[in-house]
């Protein structure tokens, strides 16, 4: 790392998270003017765009040679007031949080109540949706049922395929243009929809360009003010960059990385996206580049690697959006889910890494940054050069890159009615969901707590915390005659919750296909522009909307728990029956009462009971049981896009809020603790190594799922030497010759992990996996920071 | 002898041999090449000052509060609190098939350990045929203090011998593990010369088994030996100290410091220097 780069990236680091104002405020001007109510929504939100890019401060930082800031300077994260209005007393929580804060200033504050809080007050899109959802779904979603992802941020979930890197804005434009003038108004009855569609998306393309050019007056400027020759130099070729590109495709690593981030930048002030847009594959859209700056002498291998160090520090720069309440619980973390892929296969089917690729991953081991994210995608046909060079950077500790499954991916991704190439062009994002880059709007609409829905069925459908009937009246768990009886009431109280879900979904995904259109992101993906349609109402080639199940590991050994100690006649042991059978109703009633005068039964169940995790056929069975019952709840149902619901296993940091509203549960877990996280074991239940762990794992059909998430922790001594780190490929291998869909390992002692609790001022630097992402250690909220403890370390024997 | 010792094996087929072990540790990645499965032994004919294993010396198992033994065959949770527990081979074979998807990846297996796996050696040799007819690479952990026949016994269906050699010296061998090296010593030479692969097991324990003499007579008596595949040199490590205390055993190495790692490369390198693949640590 040269010394610019080092400044960057102190720069970044040091960098105040601080709400910005400065979007709200041009928001609320625009929408004041009255210009949006002269035209339809698609040309307003258009409009609005424009308007946000034509009047919003520019920022060149120092040294910097990748130019552009969401907000006015790094760090300083916008607000969205169009979804979710903060209030002033929102404000003073995100100022003084312990934990994920955001500074805000009393001119914001004050700006806030004066402008942006009365006007869009009950006029946003999460006042919209409250309205709009009936009684029965926000018990649920008090209840800690499910939670929704639309409420304060936009549906997002796509990732940039390599279009840009052909085409300019120019060139969408003329694709608009002829998308526009084929319209038959004849005998198309949605011609007028998609003519204003599609002007909203000229509007947009217009908009990005006119943004770059004052970025290119503004270097221009810098320039002639510029005493050192270098930078004075730097600046110039950049302000060209910035003349060049996003008008037109590029042709230099230089201006490619630069049109992406003026893409990105206008991704993520159009709307606040989950997850924030993302280059995709990464190494295979900047290998023609690279190489062609190589071969002609522009670049050597380390100025290439310093463009990308620069653009690196700029995701870094943007911290996902200021998030409130249920939504903060469930992904508290500055890390706005930008996953870098690279390796993987070409579309062709062929081994894709390349030179770009190692380069990638030395920027990524270099760097050492929360954002972005990075994975590896491993395919059979990649060499082990390529998971052992990952590897070797997860051995650092830091949590990345993770470890995907390129031949899992394209299998769901075919199951799911993708085409092959299609597929392989695709990977994964966010935390591990499956999509195909630069053509599919893949939704999350919000996580699902497998393990709540086991309490209310052991309530006859009513919820113990907030004292309502939830649920439907499955039966009194004590009239429960066999095993069988109590997982058909489960998956009953399932379904009531899943329709509940889905229903809800179905509303939301046409509020913001009515009110909240996002014309600059269509233009991005596929097929958007042909089909004249926005992103939001079903532009895109694919479209899924995915329920994400949190909980798979504890909800198992809770049903497995309640399997071998209540209903179980099988002479499993050498013991005598009587001895070993614990009534329900004690076992109900030890729960109601959180183990309290119990201990002895709550030791039985942690300790002589089967747990998923252990290779175990007695509680996998169950895992199996639970997947199938969740799967055939959500998939293939329909929604609003033409596309369908599918299920995915990950949890963010929704597992900790899940816990927090679920008691005491049979596998032995106290009320409120966190819940097993993605589908990786109970914390400290798999005691029978990591073999174990995958062989439990792998017992679920992955490619059926769109995206799995296993974390296991590893002492730093089992990758100490390249045997060890060679073992670790074999097992990963094994993982993806089950079809495991995504691996990742926590390489960092428990100890290391309670000092840095104990004292956090030295462990600053610390970052840790926490489920389908990395975060500073110290960042975490305590629950969470006990449970990654927790989690088993699996150690060299 | 073979012969007979064949037909015993045969008839073993028909039903399980049990056996006494201590612990069953998957992904063991130090025991043989691969990712393998280690089954270790209860039971034991030495008693080196510098065991790691205490627990594995007696055959029968053995009650100690607080244990928490972690193996639970066929959930007998019963005997949480008990180290080591009878079992069939049946039962051992069932764990090894589940991690036959790694060995296969890695050229792993299943290695046995212990203890002293010869000292059962019917259950040992069932289990070695067992594997042997589901294509699962086999191991033998060994001190080498048995009746050679038991070797002639079981090397048909091992792949792979790990074989401790501790001291050269009699008297400090006696001294050190209760037992003559000459039997240990014999054994070796008969195994190799019948063409067994042999990897060498040198524990490194500072001011026992490094002394000059020591090492100096290791290299030449290994040397003279055929089909040695490898050399691993084991530290001395802390780690089972808590165990004697625990086990209210005498610790009798209780302030010995593990060596150097400078000085394990040295070691390292004087018999890699005449042509051995080492390596520190297990395989």
């Amino acid at each position: 790392m040269n010394e610019r780069i080092k400044k960057l990236r102190e720069q970044t680091l040091n960098a105040v998270p601080r709400l910005s104002h400065e979007r709200a405020q041009l928001l609320t001007q625009f929408y004041k003017s009255g210009e949006a109510e002269k035209v339809s929504v698609p040309v307003a939100r258009a409009l609005a765009f424009k308007y946000l890019l034509e009047n919003k401060d520019l920022c060149v930082n120092e040294g910097e040679l990748i130019v552009g800031e969401r907000g006015p300077e790094p760090k300083a994260t916008p607000t969205y007031p169009e979804l979710c209005v903060h209030s002033l007393h929102d404000l003073e929580v995100l100022d003084t949080r312990p934990k994920v804060w955001f500074k805000v200033s009393d001119e914001t504050k004050s700006v806030y109540d004066k402008e942006i809080i009365p006007f869009w007050k009950e006029r946003s899109i999460r006042d919209k949706i409250f309205n709009e959802v009936n009684q029965e779904w926000k018990d649920c979603y008090d209840a800690g049922i499910f939670t929704e992802f639309m409420e304060q941020r936009a549906p997002g979930h796509t990732v940039l395929d390599d279009k840009i890197y052909k085409k300019g804005m120019l060139d969408f434009k003329k694709e608009i243009q002829a998308s526009i003038s084929s319209l038959d108004f004849y005998n198309d009855p949605q011609a007028f929809e998609k003519r204003e569609e599609l002007r909203a998306m000229e509007i947009c393309a217009d908009a990005l360009i006119s943004f770059a050019s004052r970025y290119s007056k503004k270097l221009f400027e810098l320039a002639s003010k510029e005493k050192d020759k270098q930078r004075k130099n730097e600046l110039e070729t950049l302000a060209g960059i910035c003349e060049r590109v996003p008008a037109n495709a590029p042709r230099t690593l230089w201006e490619a990385l630069q049109y992406y981030w003026f893409v990105h930048l206008g991704v993520i002030t159009e709307l606040n996206t989950w997850d924030s847009f993302n280059p995709g594959r990464l190494d295979q859209h900047l290998y023609p580049f690279y190489k062609g700056d190589i071969e002609s002498g522009l670049l050597s291998e380390e100025t290439a690697k310093e463009l990308l160090q620069s653009f690196w520090v700029k995701f870094n720069n943007q911290p996902a959006p200021p998030k409130i309440g249920v939504t903060a619980a469930e992904s508290g973390t500055y890390t706005d889910f930008c996953l870098i892929n690279v390796g993987g296969v070409t579309p062709e089917g062929e081994d894709a890494a390349n030179d770009l690729t190692y380069v990638i991953l030395d920027v990524i081991e270099e760097m050492r940054l929360l954002q972005p994210s990075s994975m590896v995608q491993v395919s059979k046909k990649n060499p082990d050069r390529l998971l052992k060079r990952a590897m070797k950077i997860v051995k650092t500790g830091f949590g990345q890159p993770s470890i995907f499954n390129t031949d899992a991916i394209i299998q769901e991704m075919l199951r799911h009615g993708k085409s092959i190439i299609d597929a392989r062009c695709g990977g994964a994002s966010g935390c591990v969901e499956t999509g195909a880059f630069g053509k599919e709007a893949y939704i999350l609409t919000g996580y699902f707590n497998l393990v709540k829905v086991l309490e209310i069925t052991l309530n006859n459908g009513f919820d113990p915390r907030t004292k309502k009937q939830i649920g439907i009246k499955s039966g009194e768990p004590s009239s429960f005659k066999s095993f069988n009886e109590l997982m058909n009431a489960y998956e009953q109280q399932l379904n009531h919750f899943i329709n509940i879900k889905i229903k809800g979904n179905i509303i939301i995904e046409r509020i913001y296909a009515d009110y909240m259109p996002a014309p600059f992101m269509s233009i991005l993906i596929d097929d958007c522009i042909a089909k004249g349609k926005d992103y939001n109402a079903g532009g895109a080639r694919y479209n899924t909307s995915y329920v994400q199940g949190v909980g798979l590991g504890t909800i198992t050994d809770s049903l497995a728990s309640i399997k071998y100690n209540v209903f179980d006649n099988e002479p499993k042991t050498h013991q005598p029956l009587t001895e070993k059978k614990i009534p329900f109703e004690k076992l109900l009633t030890a729960l109601k009462n959180d183990f309290k005068d119990d201990k002895e039964l709550r030791n039985k169940l942690l300790f002589e009971t089967p747990k998923y995790g252990n290779d175990d056929d007695y509680a996998d069975d169950i895992t199996k049981q639970v997947f199938e019952i969740y799967f055939k709840a959500v998939d293939g149902r329909p929604n609003t896009k033409g596309g369908h619901f599918r299920i995915n296993l990950l949890p963010t940091t929704s597992h900790v809020y899940f816990g927090s509203v679920t008691g005491a549960t049979p596998d032995g877990r106290f009320a409120y603790e966190p819940l097993s996280e993605g589908i990786s074991p109970v914390q400290g239940a798999d005691v029978h190594g990591p073999t174990s762990v995958i062989k439990s794992a792998s017992k679920i059909d992955h490619l059926r799922t769109g995206g799995t998430l296993l974390n296991q922790k590893f002492t730093p001594q089992l990758l100490e030497t390249d045997d060890g780190i060679l073992k670790a490929i074999q097992l990963i291998r094994t993982y993806f010759r089950l079809d495991g869909h995504h691996i990742q390992f926590n390489v960092v002692t428990a100890e290391i992990l309670r000092e840095a609790q104990k004292h956090p001022e030295k462990y600053r630097d610390l970052i840790v996996r926490v489920a389908g992402y990395s975060d500073y250690f110290v960042d975490l909220g305590e629950a969470l920071q006990n449970e990654i403890i927790r989690r088993t370390e699996h150690s060299g024997y | 002898m073979i012969y007979f010792a064949q037909g015993i094996i045969t008839k073993y087929t028909l039903m399980s041999v049990k056996g006494y072990i201590f612990d069953i540790k998957k992904y063991s990645i130090n025991d043989g090449p691969g990712i393998r499965t280690t089954v270790f032994f209860k039971g034991c004919p030495l008693k080196c000052w510098w065991c790691h294993n205490p627990e594995s010396q007696r055959v029968l198992p053995e009650q100690f509060d607080d244990c928490n033994f972690r193996w639970h065959i066929s959930h007998d949770y019963e005997n949480r609190n008990k180290i080591g527990s009878e079992v069939t081979s049946r039962e051992v074979m069932k764990e090894i098939e589940k991690d036959v998807p790694f060995y296969e990846e890695s050229n792993g297996g299943a290695t046995f350990s212990g203890g002293e796996p010869m000292l059962q050696i019917n259950f040992l040799n069932e289990l070695l045929n067992r594997c042997k007819e589901k294509n699962i690479h086999t191991a033998i952990d060994t001190t080498g203090y048995t009746d050679f026949k038991n070797f002639e016994l079981v090397y048909n269906a091992t792949d792979i011998f790990l074989y401790d050699l501790k001291l050269m010296d009699e008297n400090l061998h006696i001294h050190y593990t209760g037992v003559s090296n000459k039997v240990i010593h014999e054994n070796l030479k008969r195994l190799s010369d019948a063409g067994n692969k042999i990897i060498l097991r040198i524990p490194i324990i500072p001011s026992i088994t490094d002394t000059a003499e020591n090492l100096d007579q290791m290299v030449g008596f290994t040397t003279s030996l055929k089909n040695i595949r490898g050399i691993n040199l084991l530290p001395y490590h802390k780690s089972a100290g808590a165990k004697y205390s625990k086990m209210k055993k005498e610790n009798k190495l209780p302030d010995l410091e593990p060596p150097s790692n400078e000085e394990m490369d040295n070691i390292k390198h004087r018999f890699s220097s005449i042509g051995y693949d080492v390596k520190i640590g297990g395989y």
